[in-house]
């Protein structure tokens, strides 16, 4: 089964905006909304043009009177072009306005740099009352925008474009709770999105065979960071990786590095997209190969680690900072 | 005419120039201010705190208010004194302005009594009036949303972006005034970022317009009292005014943007005011 993230926070919109009349749906011409979708949310659907900055701050206003806009959104431009509106309109005022990006990480594929997002988690965890949260698939999403009518502030929501798989059934994840997907003593693998959660739980059943126990913790929730369930995890471990389909600073490899450095000081491998702008054409799938964010790479980064960590001296450090 | 337009032209002019005298005196605090815009638009806010908007102090929350945006916000010194006179606040907490632990900042605040969003950051305040003129329609309140723009922050884009949506979403609640002084921050906005033909740029864009003097409150507020001009279009008045309105040694000059008013010229500016009034 595969869905996407994006298609799942639109078909869980439309029955919530018949019940909640002070929900509203307002779109940047994303195409996310056919007409047929448009005509089954009525009016609380409104299409406001190409215009970013605009959109965040009309859904302000409307947020400031009592309403709670939906804002569908690409993240590139949510967080770059109109990041000043979001800081100064949306956070600053702490008003309950749900940013829905599309196209986060990788997703935008073939369209290349300008549509794809490596940098809104970075951007939009350092703002004061933004929760910021990453589904690895449409249950998550679902569960994310369910649960977002009870939080009184902003909201970003990092959706994909295509359908990507789903994650092993479990329980609904929760804002602001680490997902705890597998429990082993000698790793921990923080990761978010659908294809990093993936490859860590793929790499842990590699590394399983080879007798080395991973925790595969779904850190989906980057604001506010479940610090209690990342350290109690981390301080047995001998290693924490995190994998992230973003720049590897700021993201959730920044938070993960934040957090253990003051409260429980472990090493912590920081994977992700390497420090350059993406150079050839292919899908969210082929890309996220092409520039290793797979369980083989995990796998390789723990094993390295390890082995060097055994025999100090010997460390390969082209690996280790890749 | 009966008497009663004459009584309000009084007390409208009165209440801009209480507004220009707090502007003045803040601007001889210790941080200064933006004292030349501040005083370019004190005639508006005269209109609107004095005739045009429905506000209550007393019940600032009240959901049927007419809401109203300084966009430009650096000429908060100027929004602070018409609250103050307006009620929202005592009139002696001006004195703190720009002093350590006052929550009168150099850009509007939240929790200053009567300003409902912060403003500051340019080009920001068309988009939330529209959002403000969205949600009275969906309320079915007939409130009406007032911005009021600068004219060197029609050089953000994000204005146009507002003034389409504006037309396209037929927010004939919403009024827009552009404090058109005709000088930022370095010099004349013609010669930085030309504009002209204003007006017609607007109507281009489908908005209703009108353009008046700009210190005149009583006509001001006579524009702005019967807006929508036309039905289903927002209206935005442009108002022709002078940068440092009412002080002769600033009055008309960029130099006017921001300024620390020293004792002797703070006594300059009083002295200014008060022949200003005189004159009228």
């Amino acid at each position: 089964m595969s869905r996407a993230t994006r298609e799942a926070y639109r078909d869980s919109l439309l029955p919530l905006l018949k019940r909640h009349s002070d929900l509203m749906c307002l779109d940047s011409d994303t195409g996310l909304f056919n007409a047929d979708h448009a005509t089954a949310a009525g009016d609380q659907y409104l299409n406001l043009g190409i215009a970013e900055q605009n959109l965040l701050g009309v859904a302000a206003g409307m947020a400031a009177c009592g309403r709670v806009p939906f804002v569908n959104t690409m993240a590139a431009f949510a967080t770059s072009r109109a990041l000043e509106t979001i800081k100064v309109d949306i956070a600053y005022n702490r008003l309950p306005v749900r940013i829905m990006a599309t196209h986060g990480g990788l997703a935008a594929g073939h369209l290349g740099p300008t549509h794809q997002a490596l940098e809104d988690l970075a951007v939009m965890r350092v703002l004061p009352s933004m929760t910021v949260v990453v589904p690895a698939d449409a249950a998550a999403t679902e569960a994310f925008v369910d649960q977002s009518l009870n939080l009184p502030g902003p909201l970003y929501v990092r959706l994909g474009r295509k359908p990507t798989p789903e994650l092993p059934a479990a329980p609904p994840p929760v804002i602001g709770q680490a997902q705890t997907l597998r429990e082993g003593g000698d790793v921990v693998f923080a990761c978010c999105g659908p294809y990093p959660v993936l490859a860590c739980l793929a790499a842990a059943d590699v590394l399983a065979q080879q007798g080395i126990g991973a925790t595969v913790l779904n850190m989906h929730t980057l604001r506010p960071f479940d610090t209690q369930t990342l350290v109690a995890a981390a301080r047995p471990a001998a290693l924490v990786v995190t994998l992230e389909e973003h720049w590897r600073g700021g993201g959730l490899g920044g938070a993960v590095a934040e957090t253990l450095a003051e409260a429980a000081p472990t090493r912590v491998l920081r994977l992700g997209m390497p420090d350059q702008f993406v150079d050839e054409v292919g899908n969210q799938e082929h890309l996220v190969a092409h520039y290793d964010l797979t369980a083989e790479r995990v796998v390789r980064a723990v094993r390295t680690a390890l082995d060097t960590e055994a025999r100090p001296g010997k460390t390969d450090r082209k690996e280790l900072i890749s | 005419m009966n008497a009663t337009p004459v009584l309000e032209r009084t007390s409208l002019a009165s209440a801009a120039a209480r507004i220009r005298s707090h502007v003045v005196d803040m601007c001889a605090g210790p941080e200064g201010g933006h004292l030349g815009g501040a005083l370019s638009c004190a005639d508006v806010l005269a209109a609107l705190y004095f005739s045009v908007l429905n506000v209550d102090p007393r019940r600032p929350d009240d959901p049927d208010r007419d809401r109203f945006l300084l966009s430009k916000g650096h000429a908060a010194v100027g929004l602070y004194a018409a609250l103050a006179e307006r009620g929202f606040f005592p009139v002696g907490e001006l004195a703190g302005y720009g002093r350590p632990g006052s929550r009168l900042m150099g850009h509007p605040v939240r929790a200053v009594p009567g300003v409902e969003l912060p403003t500051g950051s340019l080009g920001h305040g068309l988009a939330l009036g529209c959002g403000f003129a969205l949600a009275a329609r969906y309320a079915g309140r007939s409130a009406r949303s007032f911005v009021l723009l600068g004219d060197g922050e029609l050089q953000e884009g994000s204005v146009w972006e507002a003034a389409i949506a504006a037309v396209s979403l037929r927010l004939d609640r919403l009024v827009a005034v552009v404090d058109r002084n005709g000088l930022q921050l370095t010099g004349p906005t013609d010669a930085i970022a030309p504009m002209e033909p204003l007006a017609d740029r607007w109507r281009g864009f489908g908005w209703a317009v009108r353009e008046v003097g700009g210190h005149d409150p009583d006509e001001l507020a006579a524009h702005l009292d019967c807006a929508p001009w036309e039905p289903g279009k927002p209206s935005v008045l442009i108002a022709r005014t002078v940068k440092g309105q009412g002080l002769p040694f600033l009055a008309g000059r960029s130099a006017s943007h921001y300024v620390t008013l020293s004792p002797r010229n703070h006594a300059r500016a009083v002295r200014g005011l008060r022949a200003a009034e005189d004159a009228a």
